[in-house]
């Protein structure tokens, strides 16, 4: 009970912080908008073809627009030494790191419910036939982006090139689960339901939400004190 | 004595590739594949050193995460090291055998996929280690990130019998496998020699990194007084 209270706080202070400075949510949205433009001009939307790549468009606007708030999650801490004080509070690493990563879910996963929408409209694609199935894939996906976010977030809080080496470090880490969430996005976009094989790319995307998820709560007192 | 058993293994295993080459060059050509398939003796132990090499970086990362000695940092670096050019080896050989057999250097084939992805998962942990400065720090994290890259070993392991593949299904350690006795010595001599050959490159990189620490500390020593 105590441990859920504590990685209450950690996030509703993060929430409403971000809440009040709108920072990382606004530069994300803008950059998510910014990209899904550009990408429009690598090929010819048309329905076909914007069909057949959807879920990779999707994603890698995702991820980039991830990144933004997850570089933003720790070095939001470094200003007035804001990080020493978490890490001296009486919170174990876990509650941190499952704190911290709440907030940026929260934060992403509201940037990709907005972009959604505004890919549909860019790329005229009618993307909510299987609504509930791609809600579920953007939430395993996007947990999965948080999880690893986190931890290497604080991972490389202090190095100086901190920007390039958060993606650097966490997009191959990634790739299995980016791999079953385009898939799955792809299909679930084009209006197919979810069975037969793309069955095995769910088992994918829990299975690695699970791996990485019990290693962040295990190694995530090592990286803030080591 | 270390240095001698280091010159000494280093030895037998040049002696057993060039030895070894005269036998490969000696095989009859495969029928399907003619010349070209020479190279799986040098892919397949190249693929399964670097392999094995992920396994020790693996254990080594959590041994110094538990001891906090730095003996198990410097092997888990020195063993990545060496693992990656022998990772590059099996990429560039599977691409020269692709180029011949399938047409193409390269294909989007998950077992492909994997390798390249292991590839740049050990390459960033070399980047991870040049960006951090403290000693103790860069050891952590490099640990901390060589247990996370760890997980997509595996995949590639399984990628192969999993997915779909192009790749052809393995024909070594497994049931109906259709390799001749003689080419199936000829490519345990050669994976012994890489064997060899890792170990020894492995123990040379290790001991750049007990001299780079001793430095390291001597400086302090001197900058201290």
């Amino acid at each position: 009970m105590r441990f859920i209270r504590q990685v209450m706080v950690i996030t509703a202070k993060d929430l409403r912080a971000e809440m009040r400075t709108k920072e990382a949510i606004n530069a994300s949205f803008a950059f998510a908008l910014v990209v899904l433009l550009i990408l429009s001009f690598a090929f010819e939307p048309t329905e076909d073809t914007t069909r057949e790549i959807s879920g990779g468009l999707l994603w890698i606007v995702f991820l980039f627009a991830g990144t933004l708030i997850l570089n933003r999650s720790f070095a939001r801490e470094l200003p007035n030494d804001c990080l020493d004080a978490l890490i001296a509070a009486p919170v174990p690493g876990a509650a941190l790191f499952l704190g911290k990563g709440l907030a940026n879910f929260v934060l992403i996963l509201a940037v990709e419910i907005v972009a959604l929408p505004v890919f549909g409209i860019f790329y005229n694609v009618r993307w909510a036939r299987q609504f509930w199935a791609l809600m579920l894939v953007l939430v395993l996906g996007t947990w999965g982006l948080t999880a690893i976010g986190t931890v290497f977030g604080a991972l490389t809080v202090n190095i100086r090139l901190r920007e390039v080496m958060l993606p650097l470090l966490v997009y191959p880490v990634l790739i299995p689960i980016l791999l079953g969430a385009m898939k799955l996005s792809t299909e679930l976009v084009a209006g197919q339901p979810i069975s037969g094989d793309l069955l095995v790319w769910l088992k994918l995307l829990v299975g690695f939400d699970i791996i990485f998820t019990a290693l962040s709560l295990v190694l995530m007192d090592t990286v803030l004190l080591g | 004595m270390r240095q001698k058993a280091m010159f000494a293994m280093l030895a037998l295993a040049m002696v057993l590739l060039v030895r070894n080459l005269y036998t490969i060059s000696m095989l009859p050509d495969e029928v399907n594949q003619g010349q070209i398939f020479r190279i799986i003796f040098f892919h397949l132990p190249a693929a399964i050193a670097a392999m094995l090499g992920s396994a020790v970086a693996l254990v080594a990362s959590v041994l110094f995460l538990v001891k906090k000695n730095f003996q198990y940092d410097a092997l888990a670096v020195a063993v990545t090291e060496v693992g990656l050019a022998f990772l590059a080896v099996n990429l560039v050989t599977g691409s020269i055998w692709a180029r011949v057999i399938w047409g193409v250097w390269w294909a989007w084939d998950p077992r492909l996929t994997s390798a390249l992805i292991c590839w740049i998962l050990y390459a960033g942990y070399l980047i991870l280690r040049q960006a951090l400065e403290e000693p103790t720090q860069r050891a952590t994290f490099a640990a901390v990130y060589s247990i996370f890259a760890f997980t997509d070993v595996p995949i590639v392991y399984f990628s192969i019998r999993w997915w779909r593949t192009i790749h052809p299904q393995p024909v070594f350690f497994s049931k109906g496998g259709s390799f001749p006795p003689d080419w199936s010595r000829a490519l345990l001599v050669n994976l012994v020699a890489i064997f060899l050959l890792y170990t020894v490159l492995t123990m040379i990189r290790l001991r750049q990194e007990q001299t780079q620490r001793e430095i390291d500390y001597l400086r302090r020593t001197v900058h201290a007084t």
